[in-house]
Formats: structure tokens, C-alpha cells, sequence
């Protein structure tokens, strides 16, 4: 593994363990939508910004972006508020509207500038290691890694410090401003910090792709678990996972960086989407499939308790008769009892099913219930 | 004829806005190949991301138009590496798979998870989207070449439009259009009261997929002109601007389509005349322009409209206020023409200010006179109008006989039989 190589998977790791933090709020408070739009307006911030500081490595670029970041939710808040459009009209109408400002001006009068659309929505982490960080004279490391670093110990701080209020206002938004939280306040802090991240991240994997970074791992740890330290903890972990994994199946194909960053964050949604334990496809077919058996079994053991003692139930109570009477096929009635025979529900006697005390007790619940 | 600079090819030279000659523009419009194939590109893909559009806004998927013209991407790669062709109607039929598949799995998501669709649409949108750039970069760097330009599939390059192109594309959104027309009730049903269509034995899981696959045709219709992210924009804009002046589905649709021609064509002839306005976000901001209008203007709901319909009603209460209140203190006075001043009448009014104003009005119309220094009484005018309006805001009449005993008789059914 050769020093870039190093470099590149630490920024990438950074990066994607930077946007996983706020991005489990996003999706917690259902704006993950937001986080694509953000993606899209901060280019205008970035393109203020530079009009006015003339230089594209300034800080004051990322203030920039933050403030349109605050001034793209405003403004979608605002349309929303005239009640003339829906929430997700709205997102649709203003992102694509400040974003094509944002071209028209770089495309103007930005031309001269190495201020790239297609970089801006791809990215390219291949040549962050190729912009050193050298203050002083001495070289330190590419400035991306300084860059996204300091923008994930912001995050860090900022989720320790505001950990109850952001918890709280998530959860129960009511309870929050009852206790005097300003959900407002934490909503619009919330959306500078997705805003300042977005910025960081976008010269590296581009728009579109932080948005992955936001989304992808913490909705997988959002089907495996209900606690929120953990669920955070989670999206760590499966954001460092699709950065690495990513990075090697890019070196491997010699593809897109950012691109194999972000199908490797949705392969581990879609593993985590068929086998969660709980919220899982493959747990939720099985528990169906559990479901439809224990459901006959009851079936059975109550169509046996109505006709126990009766002097039909000399004819009712065969296995060939529930055919007949549940509208069951003969293999899956066969399958039935003997599922319940295992239960100790029915036992065979000469040809005809009985119950026993444990099966009439089942049955005489299931009535009653 | 000076050869065109499209902005699209010469994206990095300052320019400068031309004066507008319309005899000009119009001969290029009609005669200029490039302009027309563009403009005639853009209205094709306004009047079918607007049509379909329409039923996007109302069935609150504006944002699904986002996900699946991000998802379009891998399709677009992947039918290029299966075939090597780059023929539109192959590549559109990528970008429609795709762009389905996307669907499908975003459904999936969030009906079987407890995924809520924001999220759904994020990842979805973002990881097709990655995984298009994966096979992008992948296929670029095989010594086959000729998969330049794919990308313009995705950041739109209308300057680049052919008449081949515009062909298909009015090909396939006729074809979209004519379903449309012909599902025109079930999509209707669908959009409104879907438990009802189902009731009515209509198979409403089918129409949704149809729905959505005309939808995903007409994002991928427009792909190629505007690119991946503004294609959202029209699906949106044009519909939402189209909601504001209608509570008909038809109108609605019909309108939503002329705005986005509108914004098509404007947009394109726009980019043509002005340096650096690339053609894509062009026709994104004149379609924005045209929802700003529609939200400001609009004749029902408008929000100017309804500013001035608010201050109406609330000059009208104030002024009915003033009277009623001189109505209220007349009766408390054996004199009716005992004057009043200013200042009660504001400790009266529930709003702040305008008492002085509505004073001037109900001069204008005779009910009140001024009787001194800044002194106010109703004039028998006056007196039956402020009865009326009692009468209709259906208070308790105020205790005041000696008014009508003194200033005349009841007049018709004004007064109060007594």
C-alpha cells in the first residue's frame, strides 16, 4: 500500500464517519431529503463566496455555504408556510432553482476558475492527497484530511455538548419546546452543521455521494437497533466499512472512488435490508411463515374443542375430514398435526384426532381471545 | 449570420447579454438549426415532464422525479456496455429499467421496513447513482472510446441535441402522452381516492406501476437536455405553478404542460442570446420564474390576491367596528347627535390604529358627522346601517330605543319593531 493510498482511505474513513453522525438525525427527523437538497444549494454558497474573498481554498467559502445551506431550509419552510405548495414540492422547486443560479454564475463569469461542475457533483478523493497542508514550509499531510477532520471533531463536540437537546427535539418535538429547548434553534443548528459537512465533503466525494454517506449507513443501523447511542455507533461503524470496502473495489476496478464508496454504504443496507433480525426481510418472511403455522394449529385444535364430546365428532375429528371443513389441502393438514402433535396439542387415536389438556386449554384461550 | 455561440460548448468565456432583435430571433428560431432542434427539444420535454409532473405534485412524489433521474444513470452505462451502441431509444430504454428498478426498491423500502420514503428516496437516489459512476468510470478506462459524451446524459447538454434526438423524444413522449389520455380516469382515480377505484374493481397496484413507469419515461425523455439534477426541476415547477390556478385535474395538466413548453422554449432561446447561461438551468430558472409568478399571482389563491383580500375584509370589520361602537355609545346618551371623541373610539377598537381612517370613510358615506373637536356622531344614515349590521352579525340588539324614539321611525325592515 503505497502513501496515497493510505491517505486517500484515511480522508475517505474521516469523511464518511463525519457525514454518518449527523446524518442518523437526518434520518431520524425524516429530512434526509434535506441532506440532498443542502448537497446541491451550498455550490451557490461556494460561488458567493468566491466572488467576494476571490479565493477558493478560504474558510470564509464554507461560512458561505453554510448560510445558504440555513437559507435553502429557510426558504423551503417558507413556501411550505404559504400552504399553496407540499413539503416535497417545495424541496423540488428551490434546491434545482439556486442550484442552476449557481451554475449560470460559474459558467458567467467564473470561467477562469478551476470551479468545475461535473467535480462539484462527482468528486474526486484520488487527487485530495495531491493538496498538501504545508504551513510553515513543512508538509503535514493533504489539506482534505486536515479539513475533514476538523469538521468531524466539530460534529463530535457539537452532538456530545447537544446531546440531550438533540435527542429530545428528534423524538418528541413537543416535549422540547415545552421544556424550553428552542427546537427551532437545534433544527437551523443542525442544518449549519449538515451544510459545513456537505462543504467539507463535496471536494471529495461530491453532492451527490455525501448524500449516501448521510443516508445509507444510518438507516441500516436504524433496522438494527432502537437505541440512539447505538444506532449512532452503528452508522460509524458501517460508514468506515463502506469507505474502506469502497476504496478497495475502486482499486480493484480502477472506477470511481466516491462511486464504489456509495454502492458499497447501499450493499450493506441491502444485507442489512434482507437479514436484520428484527426489521429484516428474510426475519419478517420467517415470522410470517411462523405466524400462518401457529394460526392452523389453533385452527385445528379449535375446530377439535367444538366438536369434542359431540356425536358427530366420531366423523369430524379425522385428519381426511379437515379437508372438508378447513378447506385445507391433505399434505398441509398432515403437515398441521403433526406440528401439533409435536406441540403435545392432539394426539392420534385409532384414526381420529383428540385433544389433550394442554390443546383444549390453547383452545379454550384462543376462543376467548 | 454570425455562427452561434452556445454556451453549452463555450462554457468559460465572459459574455455579454445582445440586444434583442426579434425579427432576428424569429428567423433563428424557424431557420437556425441548432436553436430550433434545442428549442424544439426543451418544448418536447416541458410538455411531457409537465403532464406527467401533474400527477407527481399531487400525489406528494415530487421527489421521486429527483430519485429516479439519479437512478437512470447506471442504466444508461450498462445498456451502452451490453449493446456498445449509443443510439437514444437504447439508452433511454437503460435509463428506464433503471430508473423502474429504483422505484420498485424504493416501494419495497417503505413498505416493508420501517424506512419513512425521505430516507428511502436518499438512498436510493445516491447509491444508484454512485454505482452509475462506478460503471461510468469503469467503462471509460476500457480501450473501447467511444462512450464519450456519455456522461452528458447526466449533466444535460442541450446544445448538443441532434434532430434524431428531438425525434425520439417527441416519439417517445407521444407515446407517453397517448396512454396517459387513455388511462386518463383510472390515473384520476389513482390520484384521488384510490381505495375507491380499487372498490370499484379497478387494479390499482397496476395503474400505480404504470403511473410510475410514464413518469420514469418522462424524466429519461428529458435526461439528455437538461441532465440528472434540473430534470427534477421540471418535473415539479410547471405542475406546481399549474396548481395554483386550478382545481381541475384536466386543466391542471393541460396547463402544466404549457408551462413547461413555456419555460422549454424560453429557457433555450434565453441561453441562445446570453453568454454563460447554459441551457439547462435556463430553462430550470425561467420555470421557477414561472412558479414564483403563479404563487404570487395566481387568480384564486395567489398570495398578492389574497393580501388584498385579507386587508379588504379587515378595513371592512374596522370600519363596521367604528360604526357599531358609535352605535354603542349613541344608545348609552339621551342625545344621538352627542359627539364622541376620537380617543374612545380607539380605546374601543380591538385593532391598533385605522379608527381615523374608517371615521373618513363612514363621512364619505354620510353615516357619521363630525359635531365639534374631533367629536364623532352618527347620522341617522348611520343609525339604521350600524343596525343592520348588528342585525346580520346576529348580536343581541343593544339596549337602544331611545335612538329610534328620537332620531324617526323604523324604516322597513332596518329598525327593530318595538
Amino acid at each position: 500500500m503505497s502513501g496515497f493510498q493510505i491517505e486517500i482511505q484515511l480522508i475517505a474513513l474521516v469523511t464518511a464517519i463525519a457525514c454518518a453522525l449527523p446524518g442518523a438525525f437526518l434520518v431520524l427527523r425524516r429530512m434526509a431529503m434535506m441532506s440532498d437538497a443542502i448537497s446541491h444549494t451550498v455550490l451557490l454558497g461556494i460561488v458567493a463566496g468566491f466572488f467576494i474573498v476571490e479565493d477558493l481554498s478560504s474558510p470564509w467559502l464554507i461560512f458561505g455555504a453554510a448560510v445558504v445551506g440555513v437559507l435553502t431550509v429557510s426558504l423551503v419552510a417558507l413556501l411550505q408556510r404559504t400552504r399553496l405548495v407540499k413539503e416535497d414540492a417545495a424541496i423540488g422547486l428551490v434546491f434545482p432553482a439556486l442550484f442552476s443560479i449557481a451554475v449560470i454564475l460559474i459558467t458567467r463569469y467564473a470561467g477562469s476558475v478551476h470551479l468545475d461542475i461535473d467535480a462539484v457533483l462527482i468528486g474526486e478523493i484520488a487527487f485530495a492527497p495531491f493538496d498538501r497542508f504545508a504551513p510553515f514550509g513543512t508538509d503535514i499531510g493533504p489539506r482534505g484530511l486536515y479539513v475533514m477532520g476538523g469538521i468531524l471533531l466539530l460534529n463530535l463536540t457539537l452532538i456530545i455538548l447537544f446531546y440531550k437537546e438533540l435527542k429530545i427535539s428528534t423524538f418528541d418535538p413537543g416535549l422540547a419546546a415545552t421544556l424550553g429547548f428552542a427546537p427551532a434553534l437545534i433544527h437551523y443548528g443542525l442544518m449549519s452543521v449538515v451544510s459545513v459537512t456537505v462543504v467539507g465533503a463535496f471536494d471529495i466525494v461530491g453532492s451527490i455521494l455525501v448524500v449516501a454517506l448521510m443516508v445509507a449507513p444510518p438507516i441500516s443501523a436504524y433496522l438494527l437497533t432502537d437505541h440512539l447511542p447505538r444506532m449512532l455507533g452503528l452508522s460509524v461503524i458501517f460508514g468506515a466499512l463502506s469507505a474502506l470496502s469502497g476504496f478497495w473495489l475502486a482499486t480493484l476496478l480502477d472506477a470511481s472512488i466516491a462511486g464504489s464508496m456509495a454502492s458499497m454504504a447501499g450493499l450493506i443496507f441491502a444485507l442489512v435490508f434482507l437479514f436484520a433480525p428484527d426489521h429484516g426481510l428474510v426475519a419478517a418472511a420467517r415470522r410470517r411463515e411462523r405466524q400462518r403455522w401457529i394460526f392452523a394449529q389453533s385452527m385445528l385444535v379449535i375446530h377439535l374443542f367444538n366438536h369434542e364430546g359431540l356425536p358427530e365428532a366420531d366423523q369430524e375429528n379425522r385428519v381426511e375430514h379437515l379437508h372438508d371443513h378447513l378447506r385445507w389441502h391433505p399434505g398441509f393438514a398432515d403437515r398441521v398435526v403433526r406440528k401439533a402433535e409435536e406441540r403435545n396439542w392432539v394426539i392420534r387415536l385409532n384414526g381420529r384426532l383428540a385433544l389433550t389438556q394442554p390443546g383444549r386449554e390453547h383452545a379454550r384461550q384462543a376462543i376467548i381471545r | 449570420m454570425p455562427a452561434r455561440r452556445f454556451p453549452g460548448i463555450h462554457p468559460f468565456r465572459h459574455g455579454k447579454v445582445e440586444p434583442v432583435d426579434l425579427i432576428a430571433l424569429f428567423n433563428e428560431l424557424f431557420f437556425d438549426y441548432t436553436l430550433r432542434t434545442v428549442a424544439m427539444g426543451a418544448a418536447v420535454l416541458g410538455i411531457v415532464s409537465g403532464a406527467l409532473g401533474s400527477f407527481a405534485v399531487l400525489r406528494k412524489q415530487s421527489l421521486l422525479g429527483d430519485a429516479m433521474s439519479h437512478a437512470a444513470l447506471p442504466g444508461v452505462v450498462l445498456a451502452f456496455l451490453l449493446t456498445r451502441s449509443k443510439a437514444p431509444l437504447v439508452l433511454v430504454l437503460g435509463a428506464l429499467i433503471a430508473g423502474w428498478l429504483a422505484t420498485l426498491w424504493l416501494m419495497n423500502i417503505v413498505n416493508r421496513t420501517r424506512i419513512k420514503e425521505d430516507s428511502a428516496l436518499a438512498l436510493v437516489l445516491s447509491v444508484f447513482f454512485g454505482f452509475g459512476l462506478v460503471l461510468l468510470t469503469y467503462t471509460q478506462r476500457l480501450p473501447d472510446a467511444r462512450q464519450a459524451g456519455l456522461d452528458q446524459f447526466l449533466f444535460g447538454q442541450a446544445a448538443a441535441l441532434l434532430q434524431r434526438d428531438v425525434v425520439t423524444m417527441a416519439i417517445l413522449s407521444t407515446l407517453a402522452l397517448t396512454l396517459l389520455a387513455v388511462f386518463w380516469k383510472e390515473f384520476k382515480l389513482l390520484s384521488f381516492d384510490r381505495e375507491f377505484g380499487a372498490s370499484l374493481g379497478f387494479p390499482m397496484g397496476v395503474l400505480d406501476i404504470l403511473l410510475t413507469t410514464l413518469l420514469v419515461l418522462a424524466i429519461v425523455i428529458g435526461l439528455q437536455a437538461v441532465g440528472v439534477v434540473l430534470m427534477s426541476a421540471m418535473v415539479v415547477a410547471p405542475a406546481a405553478a399549474a396548481r395554483q390556478w386550478t382545481d381541475r385535474l384536466g386543466v391542471m395538466v393541460v396547463l402544466s404542460a404549457i408551462f413547461g413548453a413555456a419555460a422549454g422554449v424560453s429557457g433555450a432561446v434565453i441561453s441562445s442570446l446570453a453568454q454563460g447561461f447554459s441551457t439547462g438551468p435556463t430553462v430550470v430558472l425561467a420555470a421557477s420564474a414561472i412558479v414564483v409568478i403563479s404563487i404570487l399571482f395566481a387568480s384564486n389563491r395567489g398570495l398578492v390576491w389574497n393580501w388584498v383580500r385579507h386587508q379588504r375584509s379587515r378595513r371592512r370589520l374596522q370600519l363596521e367596528n367604528v360604526l357599531t361602537n358609535l352605535h354603542l355609545l349613541a344608545s348609552q346618551h339621551a342625545d344621538a347627535t352627542h359627539g364622541h371623541s376620537i380617543e374612545v373610539l380607539r380605546a374601543m377598537s380591538a385593532q391598533r390604529g385605522g379608527v381615523a381612517r374608517s371615521l373618513a370613510v363612514l363621512k364619505e358615506r354620510g353615516w357619521v358627522e363630525n359635531v365639534g373637536d374631533n367629536l364623532w356622531a352618527l347620522t341617522s344614515e348611520g343609525i339604521s346601517a350600524a343596525q343592520k349590521v348588528i342585525q346580520e352579525r346576529g348580536f343581541e340588539p343593544l339596549p337602544s330605543s331611545n335612538i329610534d324614539g328620537q332620531s324617526r321611525a323604523p324604516e322597513g325592515d332596518g329598525g327593530r319593531a318595538e
